[in-house]
């Protein structure tokens, strides 16, 4: 049985600690909102990107010489995967979820005998992922300098992104990332950008009669890499507010367990405060008795 | 008959500028600057480094673009920019770090036609509006 001291300092230390995750608690709740906030503004851009690149990629006649963005190289061998994850810790699963994601595709694509290159975005991915794929990691990117999450950054992926698919280095891209459903729950993603997937352009109904100026193809050459950005960057704020809310209710949970295991110790402490004491009473009564 | 139309100016992080009571719009497209006036039709074009015209009841706007993409269609004008400044609240200094860079990327060699077109383009630009 530990000792009074060493159960109050026990009390102490868990109480210090509840105090650390009640305070990141507060913290990750001030930014989720805005993380959250940021999310919904990025929307429409993201939105009317995709419906632009939709009715373009619907006007394009000749699929043959479509940009190779759009249409793909007609390969499948070499798989490019971009996961997104956090540079912080203390986020309970939500870099683990990821991560689990993608060694399920990861494994999968393997298994069928074809080539995967890895890139990561975030120090947490390259970390969990290193010691199993570590020759498969062509290059890790970390924003920790940045505060925010901006547009420059993504499009400091994208653009190293659309340079190795230049260089022929790849077939098809993959982005790996968190989306945010609510505090609670967020769902790993698995997206591919190249070749642009056409059942994730949205809906054929919004097919319209344009004008395009200057041709399709050439407007299509210079979207598509926008585009790429655009989805890096919708993926990155949606990965922020999943990362805030995921650390939110791990740190909920940690105050709620700090809680119950201050009782717990509190409890014992008195027990044995009382044990003490009764020890001692009893030494001096039969001390008097056999007087 | 209202001669107004919708605008919107999107950015990736936020919503630029909504506004309903456009009555024309000057854009610096990629082949020529464009005038848009209400039931234009439906339009995609993108582009070029310059400034951007907003025409209203409530006086003109002038606003510098660097790239983006137009889409007219049913009187809405969407652009989507990621790097739009009203001109009347630019940062100077902005101005004159992006036209040494720009000129710096124009003295090199390895430069397509079209990227050279854009560079020039950005660099007339500026330097008008640094020399306002």
């Amino acid at each position: 049985m530990a000792s009074l001291d060493d159960l109050k300092k026990r009390i102490l230390s868990v109480k210090s600690t509840q105090k650390i995750t009640k305070a990141m608690k507060m913290v990750a709740a001030a930014k989720l909102k805005r993380a959250q906030e940021n999310a919904e503004k990025g929307r429409p851009y993201s939105e009317k990107m995709n419906n632009i690149i939709l009715n373009l990629s619907n006007g394009i006649s000749d699929k043959e010489n479509a940009p190779k963005l759009l249409a793909g190289t007609g390969n499948d061998k070499v798989h490019l995967c971009v996961v997104l994850t956090s540079d912080r810790g203390l986020c309970g699963g939500f870099n683990s979820n990821i991560i689990k994601k993608a060694k399920a595709y990861f494994s999968k694509i393997t298994s069928e005998g074809k080539n995967l290159k890895i890139i990561t975005v975030g120090s947490k991915g390259y970390d969990q992922l290193k010691r199993q794929y570590n020759d498969k990691i062509v290059n890790k990117i970390s924003f920790k300098e940045s505060k925010n999450i901006n547009f420059f950054d993504a499009e400091k992926v994208s653009k190293i992104i659309i340079e190795s698919f230049q260089k022929n280095e790849f077939d098809v891209c993959t982005i790996f990332y968190n989306k945010f459903k609510n505090v609670i729950t967020q769902i790993p993603q698995a997206q591919q950008i190249i070749p642009l997937k056409s059942s994730e352009t949205g809906n054929d109904n919004a097919k319209d009669n344009y004008e395009f100026e200057p041709e399709e193809d050439e407007i299509l050459g210079n979207l598509l890499p926008k585009n790429i950005s655009t989805q890096i960057f919708k993926a990155m704020l949606e990965n922020s507010a999943s990362e805030q809310g995921s650390r939110m209710s791990a740190m909920d949970n940690a105050t709620r367990n700090a809680g119950e295991m201050v009782d717990k110790l509190t409890i014992q402490y008195n027990r044995s405060r009382q044990a003490a004491i009764t020890k001692e009473l009893i030494e001096i009564i039969s001390g008097a008795e056999s007087l | 008959m209202s001669e107004e139309f919708k605008l919107e100016i999107v950015n990736p992080e936020k919503s630029f500028l909504s506004k309903e009571d456009v009555t024309e719009v000057l854009v610096p497209a990629y082949e020529g600057d464009m005038g848009i006036l209400k039931d234009h039709i439906s339009i995609i074009s993108f582009l070029k480094p310059g400034i951007l015209k907003v025409f209203s009841k409530s006086g003109e706007d002038k606003y510098y673009v660097e790239d983006g993409i137009i889409e007219f269609k049913d009187n809405t004008l969407s652009i989507l920019t990621s790097s739009i400044f009203s001109l009347d609240k630019i940062d100077r200094s902005y101005v004159s770090q992006s036209l040494s860079d720009t000129e710096k990327l124009l003295s090199k060699e390895d430069l397509d036609d079209q990227s050279r077109f854009l560079i020039s383009q950005k660099i007339d630009v500026l330097k008008s509006i640094s020399s306002n």
